[in-house]
């Protein structure tokens, strides 16, 4: 941190301490039940089901940089938004979770074509394993799951955190069709902030 | 012309967009209550919205998001449109479309159209059969292919910005297929002209391969004796074959062309099966008499 940007930072620490965390969770949930009555309501095209998918998807991508973010910018601009991690986290999980099930109900709607799907489309293939790895991150979002598995072990566990962003945004490169800048876009972005972290350790022993 | 393709819908089928908006949203309201089974959607082919085929298009060269075409297509500058016709034949030059549209009979066609996203929907085209342009041409006996070429205007096409694709868009369609009476070069659609996002002012429409084959707005066809370049062959030849007829039996790399949806029945619609050919496999068989379907995609 350059000691120009520290009265800015505690200025934005304090106000962030006042700002509690929990509305996250209703603004994530009342965006996904907002999006979906758009759909009922035609208000996302002649072709909502696509359009849910992607939007809950790429909502879900979004929150995730956010969390990757949360690191750094506390490192290397002294913004403390740690308090709201968790939410987001949890947040970023339930865009997923919502993307998976248009998917799995509105989109396929029948087990012989999911499982053909999985199997068979490298992208599927690697979306769900990315989904996978969200499943014990979720879990384990509480402060119970903090003491029992240990400090140590819970942050070593929320390290996929960085494999689970990485398969998501090789989905999103996969999915489309011919050479799209998006995609890579959020690659880019979702591999730099996990390049703070190594370059931080490098930087270190160097 | 050996025989011309007779409509089995007539003007009278054709919902009123109004009334058809209705009773689209009732539809989709008793299919979501699972009260009509799929064969009874399956078997009413009626056409789309001019709404949803005007508002959900692909057409990369305005931008890859569906809503793009509609959003920026109004920039492209359709009039005056000529169609540089050359190659092997004996009437090379530029046709000015209203020539164009003078020496040819209008008609409407009622047509699937299916996407190799595996969405689709019904278009009531207004158009008229290639084989009677190429008729104007006078194709040489030497000519076996036919390629086409989409505008390319990157001051009025914000997508070609972008190197998505190789630009200009090209396709090609063997003679026989470009000269079969189910191909149509459209100019219109619910009797008005074209949007522009739906491939003003000219536009191919082969029902019976996937939509990117059906290429728009169109300023040069080149009859030649090689089959030509396409632009999603070359971006990648393993999904897109030079044929891309659509089959259910034969999948995309990257997901099953064996069933599809159809644009417009809101968030309960699910999908149907795809029909071999889209529906076409008795017209056109005969083209692909002995191939072998599985490799020539």
């Amino acid at each position: 941190m350059t000691p120009a940007m520290k009265p800015i930072s505690d200025h934005l620490n304090a106000l962030v301490k006042r700002v509690p965390a929990w509305p996250l969770y209703i603004l994530c949930m009342g965006h996904v039940f907002w999006l979906f009555y758009q759909g009922l309501n035609g208000a996302l095209g002649p072709e909502p089901i696509k359009a849910l998918e992607h939007a809950y998807g790429e909502a879900g991508l979004k929150v995730l940089i956010a969390v990757l973010a949360v690191t750094p910018l506390r490192k290397y601009v002294g913004l403390n938004l740690l308090k709201f991690r968790r939410a987001l986290g949890l947040s970023a999980f339930i865009y997923i979770l919502s993307h998976l099930l248009v998917w799995l109900v509105l989109d396929l709607g029948n087990v012989a074509l999911i499982w053909a799907d999985i199997v068979k489309r490298p992208y599927i293939t690697v979306g769900m394993v990315g989904f996978a790895l969200l499943l014990p991150l979720a879990a384990t979002s509480n402060n119970a799951s903090i003491r029992r598995l240990g400090a140590t072990r819970w942050r070593k566990l929320h390290k996929l955190t960085y494999l689970a962003a990485i398969l998501g945004a090789a989905h999103f490169i996969m999915l489309v069709k011919g050479i799209q800048i998006e995609p890579l876009v959020f690659m880019a972005v979702i591999l730099g902030l996990i390049g703070t972290r190594f370059w931080a350790r490098l930087a270190k022993t160097a | 012309m050996a025989f011309r393709w007779r409509n089995t819908l007539k003007d009278s089928d054709v919902t009123e967009e109004s009334v058809f908006l209705n009773r689209r949203q009732i539809m989709a309201g008793v299919a979501g209550l699972g009260l009509v089974g799929s064969a009874a959607r399956a078997e009413a082919l009626e056409p789309n919205s001019l709404e949803d085929i005007s508002g959900y298009c692909n057409y990369y060269e305005f931008g890859t998001g569906k809503e793009d075409p509609a959003k920026y297509a109004g920039r492209l500058t359709t009039k005056p449109w000529s169609v540089k016709i050359d190659g092997m034949v004996d009437n090379a030059g530029d046709y000015a479309l209203e020539d164009i549209l003078a020496k040819v009979s209008i008609e409407e066609r009622i047509y699937r159209f299916r996407c190799v996203e595996a969405w689709s929907m019904v278009v009531p085209w207004n158009g008229f059969e290639l084989a009677d342009l190429l008729a104007l041409a006078g194709v040489q006996s030497g000519a076996k292919y036919v390629a086409f070429e989409t505008a390319l205007r990157p001051d009025e096409m914000p997508g070609v910005k972008y190197p998505v694709l190789d630009w200009p868009y090209v396709e090609g369609l063997r003679l026989d297929e470009a000269m079969h009476p189910l191909t149509i070069m459209a100019a219109g659609i619910y009797g008005k002209e074209l949007p522009n996002q739906n491939g003003a002012p000219l536009r191919l429409v082969v029902p019976w391969k996937y939509g990117f084959k059906s290429i728009k707005s169109i300023v040069r066809i080149t009859l030649t004796d090689k089959e030509p370049a396409t632009s999603w062959n070359k971006a990648n030849a393993r999904e897109y074959g030079f044929y891309s007829n659509v089959n259910p039996e034969v999948d995309h790399p990257r997901w099953s062309q064996a069933t599809e949806r159809k644009l417009g029945g809101g968030l309960f619609a699910g999908r149907e099966p795809t029909l071999m050919m889209n529906g076409y496999g008795e017209d056109v068989a005969s083209l692909y008499e002995g191939m072998d379907l599985k490799a020539n995609f």
